[in-house]
C-alpha cells in the first residue's frame, strides 16, 4: 500500500510539475509575442509623433502631451478621443476608451471572461503606439493596458522620473 | 455590366467603406517589414516568402468582404477579373487603380503597374546592398491578390518585376492564370 501510494504521489507530483511547466512555457511565449507585437506599435507611435507633432510648439508639460495623445493621437489611428484621462499627479496616467475600435465587434462563443482573455493581446499593440509616441515626445514611461469588459479599455501609464 | 468598374470601385469607396489615416497604415507595415528583416536575419527572400504568406491569409478573408462590399456579379473572362481587382479592389480597399497592361498572346497574363503605392511612402530600402536587389518590399500585396483570387476559383501566381524602390522606373506585379478552379463535391456527398 505505501509503495502504491508513493507511485501515485509521485505521479501526482511530476504532473504537476510539467503543468507547470508547461505553464512557464506558455508565460514565456507570449511574453515574447507581446515584446514582438509592442514593438511593432512601438516604432508606429514613434513615427506617427514624428509625422503630426512637427507643426506645434514644444510642450511644456508632461500633462499636455498626455492630452495630445488623447486628443490629436488617438483622433489620427481610431476616428476618436480617449474618454476619460485620469492622473495621480505623481507621474500615473489612466486613459479610457469607452467603445476601443480594435475591441469593438469582439466576441466569443463562451462570451464574458472569455472573450476579455483572448481580446487581451489586441491591447498589446496599442500599448506600443502609446509608448513610441510617448518616447517620441520626451517621456519615458512603461504603459500596460487591461480590458475588463469589451469593448472598454485602459491604458496605465506609469511615467518614469527622469533626475 | 451597366455600370463600369471604375464606378463601381467610387461609388464603394464613398459610400461604403471605414478610412483609417493612411500613415497609419503605411507605418504599421513598414514597421511589420522592419520586424521580419530583422527576425530572418536579412534573408530577404524569406522575407518576400513570409509577406507573401501573409497576404494570402489576409486575401482568403478579404474576399468575403469584398464581395459584401462591391456587390459585382461573376466575372465572365479573365480580363474583366483584372479590370475589377484594379478598379474595384484596389480602389477600395487602398484607394488606388494600378494600370492594368501588358497582356500576353493568350490573354493569362497581365501587369499591374502602380502609379502610386500607399504602402511604400517614405520608405527607404536598406542599405546593405543586398535589399536593393533581393527584398520585394510590397510583397504582401501579391499574397493577397492569390489568396483573394483563389476563394472564387481562380488560381494565380503573382510576383513583382520591379520597383521604384530598387531604382526602377515603375512598380510593377505580374499576374499569370494557372487555372480555373472547378467546383468540387466533397468526397461521399451526392
Amino acid at each position: 500500500v505505501i509503495g502504491e501510494r508513493t507511485t501515485s504521489s509521485s505521479n501526482g507530483m511530476q504532473s504537476i510539475l510539467s503543468e507547470k511547466d508547461a505553464r512557464i512555457g506558455e508565460e514565456e511565449r507570449r511574453g515574447a509575442v507581446f515584446k514582438h507585437v509592442e514593438g511593432l506599435g512601438y516604432r508606429v507611435g514613434q513615427g506617427l509623433v514624428e509625422r503630426f507633432s512637427q507643426d506645434r510648439p514644444r510642450f511644456a508639460e508632461v500633462l499636455d502631451v498626455m492630452k495630445f495623445i488623447c486628443k490629436d493621437l488617438w483622433q489620427l489611428i481610431f476616428r476618436k478621443q480617449i474618454d476619460n484621462l485620469k492622473t495621480n499627479h505623481r507621474g500615473v496616467y489612466v486613459l479610457t476608451d469607452n467603445s476601443f475600435r480594435l475591441l469593438m465587434r469582439m466576441s466569443t462563443e463562451a462570451g464574458g471572461l472569455d472573450t476579455v482573455t483572448r481580446a487581451q493581446p489586441y491591447l498589446w499593440f496599442p500599448c506600443g503606439v502609446l509608448r513610441g509616441a510617448l518616447a517620441n515626445l520626451g517621456v519615458q514611461a512603461t504603459v500596460v493596458a487591461e480590458t475588463t469588459a469589451i469593448p472598454v479599455a485602459s491604458f496605465h501609464v506609469q511615467t518614469l522620473r527622469q533626475d | 455590366m451597366s455600370r463600369t468598374p471604375r464606378q463601381i470601385g467610387e461609388e464603394v469607396w464613398k459610400t461604403r467603406v471605414e478610412k483609417v489615416n493612411a500613415e497609419l497604415v503605411t507605418l504599421t507595415y513598414g514597421s511589420v517589414v522592419a520586424q521580419l528583416c530583422k527576425d530572418f536575419g536579412n534573408d530577404y527572400i524569406q522575407v518576400n516568402e513570409q509577406l507573401d504568406k501573409m497576404g494570402y491569409n489576409i486575401g482568403i478573408r478579404l474576399i468575403e468582404d469584398f464581395l459584401a462590399r462591391s456587390n459585382t456579379s461573376r466575372c465572365r473572362t479573365f480580363k474583366d477579373a483584372a479590370e475589377i481587382v484594379s478598379k474595384v479592389g484596389f480602389k477600395i480597399f487602398l484607394n488606388i487603380t494600378p494600370t492594368v497592361g501588358n497582356w500576353s498572346q493568350d490573354n493569362k497574363q497581365f501587369s499591374l503597374i502602380f502609379d502610386e503605392n500607399p504602402l511604400a511612402d517614405f520608405v527607404e530600402l536598406p542599405d546593405d546592398g543586398k535589399a536593393i536587389n533581393e527584398l520585394w518590399y510590397s510583397n504582401i500585396l501579391c499574397g493577397v491578390l492569390r489568396g483573394a483570387l483563389e476563394m472564387v476559383q481562380t488560381q494565380v501566381e503573382a510576383q513583382f518585376v520591379s520597383d521604384v524602390l530598387r531604382g526602377h522606373e515603375t512598380t510593377e506585379m505580374r499576374v499569370t492564370l494557372i487555372r480555373i478552379l472547378e467546383d468540387e463535391m466533397p468526397v461521399g456527398d451526392d
